[in-house]
């Protein structure tokens, strides 16, 4: 249902872009008429069903994690490569200043265009994008800066070089080594988060998530298919699967949930920036106050409580 | 004296439990002669189990039960079991996941896919851990996880040394997120026991693969894997639907992972006692005065 009510959103925003130069008061009224329809269908889509979140969560306009670093941190300087022999371009990662404090900043990159998404795999790293996640990470702990991370991907690259050159280890290198740093660690869930691929950015000491994003131990598709040998079980596997951040609000699994302008994040970025904005500030300044054993005490407790 | 009667009592109680855990899905029934799976040679019970159900044609392993790999490495009468009630539960309220755990409990004996146990190799007080891949395919749920965090923190408590059997097929799926998190909390209970200088021999079987790949199983000090094991992050069938053509032989098995860089050595069954006991007298800091 979300689906064509975001279909005709489109198609709306089509006839306000071949309205946009015209200055006759025809024109302008016609355009606040189309801009009123287009409120009025974003505000219907409320009470999201699993699998309409899924949906938004992958929709191709939802903003990336480019956008979220040009629009709350400035002075990004983006570092590459694993120092290993790689440079994964699926991760992208780098140092930036927010609100006069450097930090480290890294996230899933999965590309706006389908030449992007190709070459950055979807969003899929393969270990060497692991790799050098871990190594902005062990940077910034040895310069004291916070890290945050933007998470938004299908899984990690399920494919023949990732498995030769240790998928696993470097996932569960990861976790082990993100459990025990000692600065201030945010992630945020921003589109899905799949799998060991996605919690490979995800042991922090906060872990927020967007209104409309997903986060779960593998897609809904591979679920189906590892349980009941179809894929195309993947509505029935949204409602079993308890992937929305209200779901893992109460589990108690993150930590806050950001909430998303009417119709999902697409339909208004700048909003959304700025209440991401927000909820880092706060979450820094928050664990700004504690030291690096009680960074890592905490982190540690948070994850160890987990059922 | 009466800690000696308990051991011995313990001891009796892992007899009982590894009895007929053979690999097969109904152990108490027993065939007169098995057939290998995979070279399809005849062998009487007696003979599979003196071979440690490795097969002497083929080399095939097949896959054995926790209690009963305990029962093969650890001295006897040290056996000791470490939260052996500790259950899976139904956190998600999953359809038909309660029942398939109860019917899975019934026909296994076991309480989940985990084992831990205290006990001694060549007199070397360890702590071991065995994922048992007949209890839903030994997959990691919040049991597991649970009981792998316990049994390394109890090993980091008391000084002791680690062993992990790996046999699993990964997350397991019934308890979603759960699951995902036990990857999280079980390789940040590793880091700390690394960071206090415990060592950790992370054993790999067939198969491991998935979420214990990506946890604490690729965290080893020591890296050992039983021959021809399939050990990888995403499951075959899943590489050759993306990459969209046939797999080559012998990928992602035990050598492969080897020529690769992550396994130190492939220790075929029969060895399993005395190579672990050969690392720990390495590891020994008594022995050597340090």
């Amino acid at each position: 249902m979300i689906r064509e009510t975001l279909q005709q959103v489109e198609v709306l925003e089509k006839q306000m872009a071949k309205l946009a130069g015209e200055r006759t008061p025809q024109a302008a009224l016609c355009r606040r008429r189309l801009e009123d329809h287009r409120r009025q269908l974003l505000q219907r889509c409320t009470g999201l069903s699993p699998e309409e979140k899924v949906f938004l969560a992958r929709h191709p306009h939802r903003p990336k994690i480019d956008a979220y670093i040009h629009a709350i941190f400035t002075d990004f300087f983006e570092q590459k490569g694993d120092r290993q022999g790689k440079e994964d371009a699926s991760i992208l990662g780098g140092i930036a200043q927010y609100k006069g404090r450097p930090v480290t900043v890294l996230g899933h990159r999965k590309g706006a265009t389908l030449a992007e998404n190709m070459k950055y795999h979807f969003g899929m790293p393969e270990p060497e994008g692991y790799r050098k996640a871990l190594r902005l990470m062990k940077q910034a702990e040895k310069f004291g800066r916070p890290i945050i991370t933007f998470i938004d991907t299908p899984g990690a690259y399920p494919g023949m070089e990732a498995e030769e050159h240790g998928q696993g280890e470097a996932i569960a290198r990861n976790l082990a080594e993100m459990s025990r740093l000692t600065v201030p660690v945010v992630a945020i869930v921003t589109g899905e988060g799949n799998s060991g691929g996605a919690l490979a950015l995800g042991v922090a000491n906060r872990v927020l998530m967007l209104e409309n994003a997903v986060y779960s131990v593998l897609s809904p598709e591979g679920f189906a298919s590892i349980l009941w040998k179809d894929a195309a079980k993947k509505a029935q596997a949204c409602d079993v699967m308890k992937l929305t951040a209200q779901d893992l609000l109460e589990f108690k699994i993150i930590d806050q949930v950001l909430p998303e302008p009417a119709g999902g994040a697409q339909a208004d970025p700048q909003r959304l920036f700025e209440t991401v904005d927000r909820a880092i500030g706060q979450q820094l300044e928050e664990l700004c106050r504690l030291d690096g054993n009680q960074l890592a005490a905490q982190r540690y407790q948070k994850f160890r409580k987990m059922a | 004296m009466p800690q000696l009667f308990k051991r011995v009592a313990m001891d009796g109680q892992l007899a009982r439990k590894s009895v007929g855990a053979g690999g097969s899905a109904l152990p108490w029934q027993p065939p007169v002669l098995e057939a290998c799976p995979k070279c399809g040679q005849k062998l009487s019970r007696g003979r599979w189990a003196q071979a440690m159900y490795v097969c002497p044609f083929c080399g095939h392993c097949r896959p054995i039960g926790g209690y009963y790999r305990l029962s093969l490495i650890l001295d006897h009468g040290t056996f000791w079991e470490l939260d052996e009630k500790l259950n899976g539960q139904d956190l998600l309220h999953f359809p038909g996941y309660s029942e398939k755990l109860a019917l899975q409990k019934r026909k296994t004996g076991l309480c989940d896919a985990a084992v831990a146990a205290c006990g001694k190799i060549s007199g070397i007080q360890v702590v071991t851990v065995v994922l048992d891949s007949r209890f839903f395919m030994g997959s990691m749920g919040t049991a597991v996880g649970e009981k792998v965090t316990r049994a390394v923190e109890y090993a980091a408590r008391k000084h002791l040394s680690l062993i992990i059997f790996s046999a699993s097929g990964g997350a397991r799926m019934q308890e979603g997120i759960f699951s995902l998190m036990q990857m999280a909390k079980t390789s940040a209970a590793i880091a700390d026991f690394s960071a206090k200088g415990g060592l950790f021999i992370s054993y790999l079987t067939h198969p491991t693969t998935g979420g214990v790949t990506a946890s604490f199983a690729s965290l080893g000090d020591i890296t050992l894997a039983e021959p021809g094991a399939l050990i990888g992050f995403a499951g075959p069938r899943v590489i050759e639907q993306t990459i969209g053509q046939k797999l080559p032989e012998g990928f992602q098995r035990s050598e492969f992972l080897q020529q690769h860089g992550f396994v130190d050595q492939i220790v075929p069954r029969s060895e399993m006692r005395a190579t672990l006991a050969q690392l720990l007298r390495l590891h020994n800091k008594e022995e050597y005065g340090a």
